[in-house]
C-alpha cells in the first residue's frame, strides 16, 4: 500500500463529503464510479419518465418460463447452463411456475395435442409477457410442417415478439435474440404481433358443421376445444 | 461371393433350417411364407396370434417382441410381430398377420408379450387395425377425438379437427376430494420440469403412495413416419433420425436408417467410413449419456447449480468435437448412404489431439460425478432399491439398452448382432444387477468409460490409415429404388437402446411403409410396473433413470 492512501481515505466527517467526492468526480480516485454513475453523472438524480424507468428495469431482469418441448430445449438448456450463461445478461432465471414467469421460450414443434396446453400455460403468465419463438418450427413448423399433426408455428396460437430461426438456432443465437427482446422492452417498443388464433373455445360455441356433429356425443357442451382447420393453414 | 468362403452360404443354409425348424412348431396355423431380408416371416390367421407367439416364444426361445408393424395395403390391413431373441438377437422371425379390409380385426399379442399393449394401441390409432382381446384399445399418440387414421390409405389431411382440453378425470374414483374418496388424482405434466419434455403422467395417489400412474403420451407426436415415407431414400430422410432422439445421439439414430437402407438396398460401406461412424456414435453416446445422468441427479436432489452444470460441461466438449467433426452442434446429418459426407477436418493432427485431451480428462470427470452422485448419500437412499425391474418384466416389455443392462439382461446390439467396426475392437458391454434406479444409473456411467475406449481405439486407426485408403463413401446411385415388396427390420443400438427400423419398399424411391421402433416408448410402459405402490418421489426418480426422450417416444 501506497504512502498515499492515508490520504485518499477521509475520516475527518466534513472532509468526507467534500475531498472524496472531488477525487472521485475529478478521477484521481474512480472506485466508486460505477457505469450507473457514470450515466447519472455528478449527481445521483436522475429525471426519468416512470414509465421508461420501468420499462428499463424490466427489460434488465426476465424471468423465463422452465419449458422444454423438443430439441431446441437441449440447446436452451445449454444457453442457461455453463459456457453460454444467459444470466450473464439478467434473463437466466428459469422459473418452473407460469404466474412467475416474464418470458416464455417456445423451444420446439407444437402439436395438435400439446397447443391448447402451451395456450393455457401462456395465459396462466402474469402481465406483461413476452414470447421467444425459437427454431424453425416455432415459425412455421419447419421440417414437419407437412405432417398431419403438426401446428404451423406458434403465431397459430400465442403471439410471438421474436422469432429465433434454425433448426436447432445455436445459444448464442438465442442469447441474441433475448438480447434483442430486452433491448426492446427496455426502449418500450411493442411489436405489432399477428396471430391468426386457434384460440380455446367452448365446444357449444363452435359453429356447427360435418365435424362438429359427429363429436358431439363425445365432447360436452362446456369442454374447452381447439379447433384445427388444417386446410387454411400456410 | 468366391468359391474360397464357404461362410455366407452355410449361414444361409443354418438360417433356412432354422426357419423351417421355427415354421414346424406353428405349421398347423402358417398359411404361407412372407420372407423379409431379415427373418422368415409366417402369415397367420388372424384368430392365432397368441398361440403362435406363444408358441415361439417358448419353444424357439423368441422372447423379444421387439416391434409391432400395421399398415394398410391396396387390398388388406397387416400387422407385423417382429420376435428376436433376447440371448441372440440374429435370431429372428416375423409374424405376419393379414385382416380384410373391411374388418380389420386380429387376435391381440398383449396377453402374450406386455409390450404389445402399447404398440398395438399405436397400430390401431395410426392405421386403424382393431385387437381383440386387448385390455385397453384406445389412441395412444393422437387426441381422442381425432376422426381417421393418419397413416391408413384414405385419410385426409385437410379435414378439420377438434381438441379438448378437459380436467381429467380420477380413473379409480368419481370424487377426487379427500374427505369423500380415500385417492387423490394428480397430473404431472406435460409441462412439467421433471417429466423431461412433454409427458403427461395421470397418477393417482393414496397418501403419498402412487395406486396407478398412467403414461400419457402423443404431446410431441411429429409425424415422422409419415414424413419419412413422403421423402426420397437418398438424401431426404436422413435430416429426421437426428430429430428423433435429439439429445446429442444423432449419429447414433442416423446409423439405424443407414443400416436399414444399405442392406436393403445392398450398398457397401468402406471400411474407413466405418470406423469414422463408429467413433463419432460413441461420441453421442456419451454426450447422451451425460445428459441423462446430470438430468438424473437434478430430478433426485435438485441440484441444478452442481452436477448439471458438470454435465453440460462435457457435454460442451462433447458437441465441439463433433462440431468440428460435422458441422452442426446437435443435428448432425453426417451419415449418408455407403458412408459420411466428408472426411476428417483439417488438420487431422489437431483434431486428433482434442479427442485426446477430451479422453484424457474423462477418468477425472468421471470420478467427479462418482464423488458427487454415486457416492452420495442421499442419492443412494433415493435410488438404491427402489424403481425395481427384474429382468423377466423387462424382457416382456421389451425393455432394451441401459434400462435392461441395469436389469441384468446381457443385450447390446453392438456386439450381439455386430455392425460397423463394433466387432473388431476391444471393449465390453456393461451389466449390473440391481434392478433399480441405481444400477441403471451405474450403467450409464460405466457406458461412458467404455465408449471412451472404443473412440480411442478409433483415433488409433484413423492416425495409422493410410493416406490413399481413405474412402469416405461408396459408390451409391443418384436414385435409390430398392426392388418392389422389399421388406426389411434392422436395428442398431442407440442411447437407449434398440433402435429398429422397418421399411417397405414399393419399386419407386420412397418407402411405401417407414416404421420406427422407438426403445424409449419400449421402455417408457415400464413406468407403472416400477412405481404403482411406492411413494411418489420414487416415481419420478424412476421416470428419471429410464430416460426417456419424448421426441422419441411420440416420433
Amino acid at each position: 500500500m501506497s504512502d498515499s492512501a492515508p490520504d485518499r481515505f477521509r475520516s475527518d466527517p466534513t472532509q468526507v463529503e467534500t475531498d472524496t467526492r472531488d477525487a472521485r468526480i475529478s478521477g484521481t480516485d474512480d472506485r466508486f464510479n460505477s457505469k450507473l454513475r457514470q450515466a447519472f453523472g455528478a449527481s445521483p438524480f436522475i429525471l426519468t419518465k416512470f414509465d421508461q424507468f420501468m420499462n428499463w428495469v424490466r427489460g434488465s431482469s426476465m424471468f423465463m418460463l422452465q419449458f422444454g418441448i423438443a430439441c431446441c430445449s437441449i440447446e436452451m438448456m445449454h444457453t442457461y447452463a455453463v459456457k453460454h450463461d444467459l444470466d450473464r445478461f439478467g434473463a437466466g432465471v428459469p422459473r418452473a411456475s407460469p404466474r412467475q414467469a416474464d418470458v416464455i421460450i417456445v423451444p420446439g414443434t407444437i402439436v395438435s395435442k400439446f397447443a391448447p396446453r402451451m395456450k393455457r400455460v401462456y395465459d396462466q403468465m402474469p402481465e406483461p409477457k413476452f414470447v421467444v419463438g425459437m427454431g424453425s418450427c416455432t415459425i412455421s413448423g419447419g421440417p414437419f410442417q407437412e405432417g398431419y399433426n403438426v401446428v404451423k408455428g406458434a403465431e397459430e396460437v400465442i403471439p410471438v415478439d421474436i422469432h429465433v430461426p434454425g433448426c436447432p438456432p445455436r445459444p448464442e443465437a438465442l442469447i441474441y435474440g433475448v438480447a434483442k427482446l430486452q433491448e426492446r422492452i427496455a426502449t418500450g417498443e411493442s411489436s405489432p404481433v399477428v396471430v391468426k388464433p386457434y384460440d380455446l373455445e367452448e365446444f357449444g360455441d363452435l359453429d356447427r358443421d360435418e365435424v362438429v356433429d359427429q363429436l358431439a356425443e363425445q365432447i360436452d357442451e362446456d369442454d374447452l376445444v381447439m379447433r384445427y382447420n388444417w386446410a387454411d393453414s400456410p | 461371393m468366391s468359391l474360397e468362403e464357404p461362410g455366407p452360404d452355410a449361414d444361409a443354409a443354418a438360417v433356412a433350417r432354422a426357419a423351417d425348424e421355427m415354421e414346424a412348431l406353428v405349421g398347423e396355423h402358417v398359411l404361407s411364407r412372407d420372407d423379409h431380408l431379415n427373418a422368415p416371416g409366417y402369415v397367420v390367421r388372424p384368430d392365432a396370434v397368441q398361440d403362435v407367439l406363444g408358441t415361439l416364444r417358448e419353444e424357439a426361445n423368441l422372447d423379444h417382441l421387439s416391434c409391432v408393424t400395421a399398415q394398410e395395403y391396396e387390398d388388406r390391413y397387416e400387422s407385423i410381430y417382429h420376435l428376436k431373441s433376447y440371448d441372440d438377437p440374429t435370431h429372428e422371425a416375423s409374424v405376419v398377420v393379414p385382416t380384410p379390409k373391411d374388418d380389420p380385426r386380429s387376435e391381440s399379442a398383449a396377453p402374450v408379450f406386455r409390450t404389445a399393449d402399447w404398440h398395438e394401441r399405436e397400430a390401431y390409432d395410426l392405421v386403424g387395425v382393431e385387437y381383440e382381446d386387448h385390455p385397453d384399445l384406445r389412441r395412444i399418440l393422437l387426441p381422442e377425438t381425432w376422426q381417421g387414421h393418419p397413416l391408413s390409405l384414405d385419410y385426409d389431411q385437410e379435414r378439420p379437427q377438434i381438441v379438448p382440453l378437459r380436467e381429467h378425470a380420477n380413473p379409480l374414483e368419481d370424487d377426487q376430494k379427500a374427505d369423500e374418496g380415500e385417492t387423490m388424482y394428480l397430473n404431472i405434466g406435460p409441462h412439467h420440469p421433471a417429466t423431461h419434455g412433454v409427458l403427461h403422467l395421470k397418477t393417482t395417489l393414496d397418501g403419498e403412495q402412487v395406486i396407478d400412474v398412467d403414461p400419457d403420451i402423443g404431446y410431441l407426436h411429429r409425424c415422422e413416419e409419415q414424413l419419412c415415407q413422403n421423402s426420397t431414400y437418398r438424401y431426404q430422410i436422413m435430416p429426421y433420425p437426428d430429430r428423433w432422439d435429439y439429445i446429442s445421439a444423432g449419429l447414433l439414430n442416423e446409423w439405424a436408417y443407414a443400416r436399414a437402407i444399405e442392406d436393403m438396398a445392398d450398398i457397401e460401406v468402406p471400411e474407413y467410413a466405418q470406423v469414422i461412424r463408429t467413433m463419432g456414435a460413441e461420441l453421442c453416446r456419451i454426450a447422451a449419456h451425460m445428459l441423462a445422468v446430470g438430468t438424473f441427479a437434478l430430478d433426485v436432489y435438485g441440484d441444478f447449480t452442481a452436477i448439471f452444470m458438470y454435465a453440460v460441461r462435457d457435454r460442451e466438449k462433447v458437441q465441439n468435437i463433433l462440431e468440428d467433426l460435422t458441422g452442426q452442434r446437435l443435428m448432425f446429418n453426417y451419415f449418408r448412404l455407403g458412408g459420411v459426407v466428408w472426411d476428417l477436418p483439417d488438420p487431422r493432427e489437431e483434431f486428433f489431439e482434442s479427442i485426446r485431451d477430451f479422453l484424457d480428462h474423462l477418468p477425472g470427470s468421471l470420478e467427479e460425478y462418482h464423488d458427487l452422485i454415486s457416492a452420495n448419500e442421499i442419492l443412494q437412499v433415493r435410488t438404491v432399491d427402489t424403481g425395481v425391474l427384474p429382468p423377466a418384466v423387462a424382457k416382456s416389455y421389451g425393455a432394451t439398452g441401459p434400462v435392461a443392462r441395469g436389469s441384468g439382461v446381457d443385450y447390446d446390439l453392438r456386439r450381439d448382432d455386430p455392425y460397423g467396426y463394433y466387432d473388431e475392437l476391444d471393449w465390453d458391454v456393461v451389466t449390473e444387477d440391481g434392478m433399480d434406479n441405481y444400477s441403471r444409473l451405474l450403467v450409464r456411467l460405466r457406458e461412458v468409460e467404455e465408449s471412451a475406449k472404443i473412440i480411442e481405439q478409433c483415433v488409433d486407426l484413423l492416425e495409422d490409415w493410410p493416406a490413399d485408403d481413405r474412402t469416405i463413401q461408396s459408390n451409391v446411385p443418384r436414385t435409390i429404388r430398392p426392388d418392389d415388396d422389399t421388406e426389411i427390420y434392422r436395428a442398431v443400438e442407440a442411447a437407449k437402446g434398440e433402435l429398429g427400423i422397418y421399411m417397405r419398399s414399393d419399386g419407386t424411391e420412397q418407402p411405401a411403409r417407414f416404421k420406427i421402433r422407438s426403445p424409449c416408448f419400449s421402455n417408457l410402459q415400464t413406468l407403472p410396473e416400477m412405481s404403482n405402490g411406492e411413494y411418489i418421489p420414487d416415481l419420478v426418480a424412476s421416470l428419471g433413470s429410464l430416460d426417456i426422450v419424448l421426441g422419441e417416444v411420440d416420433r
